[in-house]
């Protein structure tokens, strides 16, 4: 709830650098070790649009996989089944490099037809 | 139609106040640990014998976050600690807006040790950084060996892992190594105490990683003061 009230917060403000426009599409990019479940993220999402300007707003989203980086041989890796040892020499000193992302990517906006306006105003 | 690139946290305003907090903890040699749980693993048990153990001039202080009551506030405050309950009034996590509120009217100069106890929830908490210098995470023997595998997220992000209500493995079918060693598969090298609040296990080892704790802070807010 708290995570869907805030990408629509970052929506209406970003919306204010781009008059006559509206959002048709949020990304939002979230990493598996993020603790988001994505079903309750959309419902909420879903459920706070609903009957509002942003009725339309479609959310995209992206799961990035958890990333290691071998200690040893530098090799980046992505970890599957939680085997994070280094898929190039084996070793056991890797470090997470990303994988708990909760992050906006971008916003897709569509400039209003005249008629369009018309119906907003209406 | 046209593609505007955000590149910015979703909870980037959380995570300004709690920074602001962290250096605030920083500059006063505050140490603060976010405990988090499932409810009702023992998160306001342990902060109670933890309270029971700590001389009475230690400077600590609790900040107790739950949905409704004011239960645990009062359960902690027989120790003579200050303590403050914060009601969230249905939110599932604390944030960090929550946290500089409720601190608000106690010196951080008075203080060397913070303890949040988090709103009972393995999900949202996980997310709102509070300005802490470490999440501790809680689990009970009666909650079942897979909880690492299910909410990896605050394994991965917590120092330690406090394995609780031990008094109890005999009655339940719970193989505290497969715990433990789910609890490493997440978070390799994870520290992990096992402990009875009841019957008093363990505490010695949670005191000890507590205290470790309080000395390395106290080195590291010295070593950047000078
Ligand atoms: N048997 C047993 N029960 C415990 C232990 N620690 C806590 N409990 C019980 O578990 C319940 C919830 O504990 P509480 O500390 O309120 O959990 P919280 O919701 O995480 O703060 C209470 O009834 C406690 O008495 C323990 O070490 N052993
Ligand atoms: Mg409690
Ligand atoms: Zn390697």
């Amino acid at each position: 709830m708290g995570i869907a009230n805030s990408v629509l917060d970052a929506v209406r403000t970003e919306m204010g650098r781009h008059p006559g426009t509206y959002p048709c599409k949020i990304g939002v990019r979230i990493g598996e070790m993020a603790a988001i479940d994505q079903d309750a993220l959309r419902f909420c999402f879903e459920a706070m649009i609903l009957e509002t300007d942003l009725s339309s707003l479609e959310l995209a989203i992206e799961v990035c996989p958890r990333r290691h980086r071998c200690q040893a041989c530098a090799r980046e890796f992505v970890v599957r089944d939680y085997d994070s040892r280094c898929p190039q020499c084996a070793s056991l000193e890797t470090v997470c490099i990303s994988g708990d992302e909760l992050e906006l990517a971008y916003l897709e906006v569509e400039e209003y037809e005249p008629s369009a306006v018309g119906e907003k105003s209406s | 139609m046209n593609r505007v690139p955000l590149e910015k946290k979703v909870l980037s305003e959380n995570d300004r106040l709690a920074a602001e907090l962290r250096a605030r903890f920083q500059e006063h040699g505050v140490l603060c640990l976010n405990l988090i749980s499932s409810p009702g693993s023992g998160k306001t048990s342990l902060l109670e014998r933890t309270l029971e153990l700590l001389p009475r001039r230690d400077r600590v202080a609790v900040l107790t976050g739950d949905i409704q009551t004011e239960n645990d506030a009062n359960r902690l405050k027989r120790f003579h600690f200050p303590v403050k309950q914060i009601t969230t009034g249905g939110t599932c996590h604390l944030d960090a807006r929550m946290i500089e509120r409720h601190l608000a009217d106690w010196r951080l100069e008075d203080l060397d040790l913070l303890f949040i106890e988090n709103v009972g929830n393995l999900v949202c908490p996980s997310s709102y950084d509070l300005g802490e210098a470490a999440k501790v995470v809680v689990l009970s023997v009666t909650e079942g060996e897979d909880k690492p595998l299910k909410y990896p997220s605050i394994f991965f992000k917590s120092d330690l892992l406090v394995l609780s209500k031990i008094d109890l493995l005999p009655y339940v079918p719970f193989d505290i190594e497969v715990a433990a060693e789910n609890a490493r598969k997440v978070h390799p090298g994870m520290e992990i105490v096992k402990v009875s609040c009841l019957m008093g296990n363990g505490l010695h080892e949670w005191m000890m990683w507590l205290g470790e704790r309080r000395r390395a802070h106290k080195s590291l807010v010295q070593q950047t003061a000078s």
